[in-house]
């Protein structure tokens, strides 16, 4: 039901953005666009995802992603520019866990609600981007690096192929392992998952810390892409990666939501996006936009799908 | 209900406590600290955060959360500066009220969506305060007002009690800190001795209860984001009389501070418990560490570390103080279940 509309949703606009563009999005270097963009907007989402469908949320992602990305840049330009990009890839991995691992710990053995407590995290880990950047923008990274957001292989973009290992792996992690089940039953209802003997507060804990991990591989792919790290990159993303959990069919009381959802309206979102760029919206008139966009999603969820 | 009042009085004793410790440090670093003069002065500069505390108070005690509302005093605020600058009405009760309506109306909007899509509130106000300030920064581009009429020019400098200071400069009692003093008695009389105030206590303890005891919970709800639009309001005017100047960008990216001012001051981020009094002592520890940062000379960029550190600090204390409860109320097994 929901992979339906969301495709001929897909269409509509894909046909009025056409449309409104004079056909502009038609060319081949529209697609080429949309085909090395929406893999960042896709990693972050299915950071987003594992939060939503617990039925919590995870405000700090895109602080997170940021904050992964000045220390890569900073072992590749300043601290070890001789182990290159995998020893830097390494260490924003392992400082991603670290921040899972922080946020695991409040939201899971402190239970403070996940809205707040990444809310606060959120503030902090920015602020601690900022303390190290002062500000500024680190840029210039090795070629090898710049690989992962730009290259292609058989014509395919990396940050294409980076997105699909991980939804690929994200689909069996949700529906093959015990993990999956786990998360989606204590979505719906904790308190029943709790009286099957899960261990509610280790499922929470897991499922932080697999956001963090996957917002840390978006950082690569978005360090990449922009050849650059600042401490508030991207901060709009995070509006559109809630909206394309909701529009991809996650509850956001949690419990329901697949991962072939998320990648069709990912995919509805970057064309509108994109759509947005080519008329030339400035920045505000897209947010409002999206803002309203998402209202209008959860409203037609409630009144027609619920 | 009882224990959470007690654990609530506790909570504003220990407040008080740390904000008379820190303010006798900063008095130490710094002797002018502890001067009418700065206390007036602060407590007039923070009186914009104080107002829009307490409607954030009211909305987290019905369960709920907002963060539009620096969009919507940011909507309320432009709209009143476009209206005096442009008619150059010498009037300022008048531009006053001219604030009121369109918080409410903006307010009002996010309560009738709360209430019929249930949707969590912050995905829910995080989209209309994108729209709200999307919308606005897209129509004005950004430009700012600070062509007012000589009577709002005025009224900023109004004292309710005036001192002669030592150099002879005239310091004072502001308007606007007794503007925020009456709003919060009005606030506190509201959630005490109305009954829509303890049906907002019912509904933010158990929403569940609270509906199949019979109340409207629409009406809550409405009410509550209606009243932070109304105190957005009224706090953009404030705001607009302290600068003496409208920058649309001037006001939105401090939700965090009122909301960690409220959650410090004991308003549970569950819903259900929260006071004026705690919600005013924690606007006031807040301002003080901030004007401490700043006394101390710390870079700003420690800032926001701070500030997310007491965030996660206070939603901790307050989620913990909620694992003793249940603990008390249900038994050790029951904490598990508070997901």
């Amino acid at each position: 039901m929901q992979i339906v509309a969301l495709m001929v949703l897909l269409g509509v606009l894909f046909a009025l953005m056409a449309f409104l563009t004079q056909g502009k999005l038609l060319e081949a270097q529209s697609f080429q666009a949309i085909a090395f963009q929406m893999p960042l907007l896709g990693l972050l989402t299915l950071a987003q995802m594992g939060p939503m469908l617990s039925g919590g949320i995870d405000l700090s992602i895109i602080a997170t992603a940021n904050l992964v990305s000045i220390v890569m840049a900073l072992s590749m330009t300043q601290f070890f520019p001789a182990l290159q990009a995998p020893f830097a890839i390494l260490l924003g991995l392992g400082l991603s866990l670290l921040l899972g691992i922080l946020k695991g710990f409040f939201i899971a053995l402190v239970s403070v609600p996940a809205i707040i407590a990444t809310l606060g995290l959120m503030i902090f880990i920015r602020g601690l981007a900022l303390v190290i950047t002062r500000g500024y923008v680190i840029a210039g990274f090795p070629p090898d690096f710049l690989f992962i957001g730009n290259g292609t292989v058989v014509g395919i973009p990396v940050p294409f192929l980076v997105f699909a290992i991980f939804a690929s792996l994200m689909y069996l992690l949700l529906s093959r392992t015990q993990f999956g089940l786990e998360l989606y039953l204590f979505g719906s209802n904790p308190v029943a998952t709790l009286f099957s003997g899960v261990n509610n507060r280790k499922v929470v804990f897991r499922t932080y810390l697999l956001s963090s991990f996957l917002a840390g591989i978006a950082s690569c792919v978005m360090a990449s892409r922009f050849n650059a790290a600042q401490a508030d990159y991207g901060e709009s993303y995070l509006l559109l990666t809630v909206l394309a959990c909701v529009l991809g069919g996650v509850s956001p009381s949690g419990g329901s939501g697949r991962v072939w959802g998320i990648v069709v309206s990912v995919v509805v979102l970057q064309v509108v996006a994109t759509g947005f760029n080519l008329l030339g919206f400035s920045s505000h008139l897209a947010s409002a936009l999206w803002g309203m966009i998402l209202l209008g999603v959860v409203l037609f969820n409630r009144l027609f799908l619920a | 209900m009882k224990i959470p009042w007690k654990i609530q009085r506790q909570t504003e004793w220990y407040l008080l406590f740390v904000i008379i410790v820190l303010s006798a440090f900063l008095t130490v670093v710094n002797p002018k600290f502890f001067t009418l003069e700065n206390i007036f002065d602060f407590l007039r500069n923070n009186s914009f955060l104080g107002i829009v505390a307490l409607g954030e108070l009211v909305v987290l005690i019905s369960g709920g959360i907002d963060v539009s509302f620096t969009a919507i005093a940011t909507v309320a605020q432009y709209l009143m500066g476009l209206v005096i600058s442009t008619t150059m009405v010498n009037n300022v009760l008048l531009a006053f009220l001219i604030p009121i309506p369109i918080g409410i109306a903006l307010g009002a909007v996010n309560g009738v969506l709360v209430y019929y899509t249930r949707v969590h509130p912050v995905i829910i106000t995080i989209s209309t305060l994108n729209f709200y300030y999307g919308v606005l920064m897209f129509l004005t581009k950004g430009t700012w007002i600070y062509k007012f009429p000589p009577a709002f020019r005025e009224f900023a400098k109004l004292k309710v009690v005036t001192f002669m200071g030592a150099q002879g400069v005239p310091f004072g009692f502001s308007f606007f800190t007794l503007l925020w003093i009456i709003l919060g008695f009005f606030t506190f009389v509201v959630l005490r001795y109305l009954t829509i105030g303890r049906k907002i206590y019912a509904v933010g303890g158990n929403l569940e209860a609270a509906r199949r005891a019979g109340f409207n919970i629409f009406r809550v709800q409405l009410f509550v984001y209606s009243y932070i639009g109304l105190l957005a309001g009224i706090a953009g005017f404030v705001h607009a009389q302290l600068n003496q100047m409208i920058q649309p960008n001037a006001i939105v990216g401090r939700e965090l501070d009122v909301i960690a001012a409220t959650i410090l001051g004991g308003a549970s981020i569950f819903g259900g418990s929260g006071t004026v009094w705690g919600a005013f002592l924690g606007v006031l520890l807040i301002a003080i560490i901030k004007n401490g940062l700043i006394l101390m000379k710390a870079s700003a960029y420690w800032h926001e570390v701070i500030m997310g550190s007491i965030i996660v600090l206070a939603a901790s204390i307050s989620a913990y103080q909620r694992k003793l409860q249940i603990r008390r109320e249900k038994g050790r097994f029951a904490e598990e279940q508070i997901f």
